[in-house]
């Protein structure tokens, strides 16, 4: 019998970094932007989280020392405070300067896995241990705490309730996104913006500021994503390279939610269970098997691509003007 | 924007096509900023003087005929995977999944050696390979260039996804032909008989390989420039419209050029995995695929600049590995010094094609001081 107590809360886990990664990409693609530097920006909020958690706590002295609030909002406002400034960056050059946003991307999540790594590489030698990564385990049981009454509960409870704060967050911001996007002002403002920057200028919205503001905004978000994973999912420890491809599978699963961050949250812990089934799935003796079922989530990735295409209805496709900068004197 | 009367501080004008000279004068402003900036950063990381910092770089890069041509191959390889992402470029068809179509041309090239390695001669065999690579590559290219022309899927994502399908299919693989069985690695490939080996040109390991780029490299040249091909492929770049209405068959002019780019893909795989290292790993592109679009974007698309661009990059990486190495730093040290060279390149194109002017009568004819 498939295991479904241990496998929804795995899968679960595994989906909150894309989450976080597919709601911060969503919002950034309705004002236009492709920013294909997510990879990079989350990485970038998990170091900067990290780095933030590590000097507090060398300065607090070890676990004894610590303040919850403060070992809880130190790497939380430097995982924002970095991913935002890679958002601003990544504005700066594709909106006011209009260059090109697949190449600006790239380059961002160059320097952000380089940035995360090299910072990892240089906090690893600080410390002077032996194994290539950094232990935060005082910052791990802050975010890791779950609600106490989630273990009496048994299997409601381990599928529900045994989750650190970030994940209910991820999901709070998931629909909160979805209702800002679909029901307010702003949010109709902001899709216009990404349909068509002319008309939407034309009815006096400031487009730069549409598409900064939800660049940035989607960027700290993404971020986010990257302090979950160290902080909670990776129970604090931090080694290079861990995080792996989520960033790019988050931007597959903008795509497989047809731009709709409330659809994301089942798509993400969908995502997240393609992910790990490799674990779960029967293999007997044969380990490459394990390879191809690995290639799950990007398969169906493709498949949905490929329908969403197919069927080409219009509230299902991305943007109009996805990827391009918008000059108001070229018409 | 309250007091419209008021004429904004700054404007912005799209400039005519400055000339070549003035163009790469900002360029390089730009380029001899960033690695300013890259000093002053390293200089803090390091406590070095920055001189000294660039000087390891050099040595680094060129400091002996070993490390020379270490970077001759580096930039052969760089430079095949530039040339085959540029007519998609060119197109406007964002292929970023170079990455997976140099994996599928490794994948079967190492196939051919293994399985094939004692059925045939080796000069047919390499030709084989030659050509199982080449197909491989333009097989995973073409399968998004055919959605893309039915019905416009999304190339940008479809070829990325198509990049991790083929590191896993090359995993799978791995754990099927490792050497020894549990060890997760191929191992050198034919170590004792060298079969399947391209050959070695004197006692110049990697000659072949810089000359058949080299050969490639002009060869792309005359057909995006000089080739009713490549006519095509920059009418629908420019426009799909107008291509469309002067009769161009744009759906043909996507598969034909994907094809092209992922056959040359494959080149970069069979000179990867049977040139040089003579092995298969998930990791033996090593994400030149992506350093490849920036390469391609920063020469303009124009395969001779394209030896420069690729050039800068691999100096950057080979350099920064020797600074991390002499200073004990970690490797990414590279990428954030090729990241910020690539920041101030991006953002100096703005310059080169709008003209900044103020409000005041202050008019400046040149960008470049902003850069």
């Amino acid at each position: 019998m498939f295991d479904f107590v241990s496998f929804i809360p795995r899968a679960i886990v595994q989906g909150i970094p894309l989450l976080f990664g597919s709601t911060g990409e969503t919002l950034t693609e309705k004002s236009g932007n492709l920013n294909l530097g997510i990879a990079g920006i989350m990485y970038v909020g998990g170091i900067c989280g990290v780095i933030g958690a590590f000097f507090y706590e060398q300065a607090a002295g070890g676990a004894a020392g610590m303040n919850g609030f403060l070992a809880i909002a130190i790497p939380l406002l430097s995982c924002l405070l970095g991913s935002l400034l890679m958002g601003l960056l990544y504005c700066f050059l594709t909106v006011t300067l209009r260059a090109n946003q697949n190449v600006t991307g790239l380059a961002l999540t160059t320097f952000g896995v380089g940035f995360g790594n090299f910072m990892g590489g240089s906090l690893i030698k600080l410390t002077g241990s032996e194994v290539p990564s950094i232990a935060l385990s005082a910052t791990n049981s802050y975010f890791a705490k779950s609600l106490p009454f989630a273990d009496k509960l048994g299997w409601f409870g381990k599928i529900f309730l045994s989750y650190g704060f970030l994940a209910y967050l991820a999901v709070a911001i998931a629909l909160v996104a979805a209702y800002v996007l679909r029901h307010t002002r702003v949010g109709l403002h902001l899709r216009a913006v990404g349909e068509n920057p002319n008309t939407a200028d034309a009815a006096g919205i400031d487009v730069n500021k549409y598409k900064y503001l939800a660049t940035c905004i989607g960027s700290m978000i993404a971020g986010l994503g990257g302090l979950y994973y160290v902080m909670d999912y990776a129970c604090g420890v931090w080694s290079n390279d861990a995080f792996g491809d989520r960033g790019w599978l988050a931007i597959a699963l903008v795509i497989f939610t047809v731009w709709k961050p409330n659809i994301g949250v089942f798509s993400s812990f969908l995502f997240g269970g393609l992910y790990i089934l490799h674990i779960f799935l029967p293999t007997g003796t044969n380990l490459a098997v394990k390879e191809l079922y690995k290639m799950l989530p990007y398969v169906v990735t493709i498949i949905v691509l490929i329908i969403t295409s197919m069927r080409s209805r219009r509230e299902n496709q991305p943007p109009a003007s996805l990827g391009l900068a918008y000059f108001r004197e070229e018409r | 924007m309250n007091k419209r009367e008021k004429e904004p501080l700054l404007h912005i004008v799209k400039r005519d096509t400055l000339p070549w000279y003035r163009a790469w004068g900002i360029r390089a402003i730009a380029i001899v900023a960033a690695l300013l900036l890259c000093a002053l950063i390293t200089a803090v990381c390091t406590g070095q003087n920055p001189l000294e910092v660039y000087a390891t770089m050099l040595s680094g890069a060129f400091g002996s005929p070993r490390r020379v041509w270490i970077l001759l191959q580096n930039l052969a390889i760089l430079l095949c995977i530039s040339l085959a992402v540029t007519p998609a470029f060119k197109m406007r068809f964002w292929n970023i999944g170079a990455e997976g179509q140099v994996l599928a041309g490794g994948l079967a090239a190492a196939a051919c050696m293994i399985c094939l390695a004692d059925k045939l001669p080796n000069a047919l065999l390499l030709v084989v390979i030659a050509v199982a690579g080449v197909l491989a590559g333009a097989i995973w290219a073409v399968i998004p260039a055919l959605f893309k022309a039915k019905w416009n899927t999304n190339e940008t994502l479809f070829t990325l996804m198509m990049n991790y399908v083929a590191t896993q299919l090359v995993a799978f693989f791995i754990i099927i032909w490792e050497v020894p069985k549990g060890s997760g690695k191929v191992g050198i490939i034919n170590q004792s008989t060298e079969i399947g080996w391209l050959p070695q040109i004197g006692s110049y390991k990697y000659l072949l390989n810089i000359l058949i780029v080299a050969v490639l490299t002009v060869l792309v040249y005359i057909y995006l420039n000089y080739s009713k091909h490549g006519y095509e492929i920059s009418v629908v770049g420019e426009s799909e419209r107008t291509a469309r209405y002067v009769g161009i068959k744009v759906e043909k002019v996507i598969i034909r050029t994907m094809l092209l780019s992922g056959a040359l893909c494959g080149v970069a795989g069979v000179l990867l995995v049977s040139g040089t290292d003579h092995t298969i790993t998930t990791t033996i592109a090593g994400g030149q695929g992506f350093t490849a679009v920036m390469v391609s974007w920063l020469a303009k698309f124009n395969p001779l600049s394209m030896i420069f661009t690729s050039l800068l990059l691999v100096f950057l990486n080979r350099g920064a590995l020797e600074i991390s190495t002499v200073f004990g730093f970690n490797q990414s040290f590279a990428d954030i010094l090729s990241g910020i060279i690539i920041f101030f390149i991006i953002g100096c194109e703005f310059f080169i094609s709008y003209r900044v002017s103020f409000r005041k009568p202050a008019r400046k004819a040149g960008g470049a001081e902003h850069v």
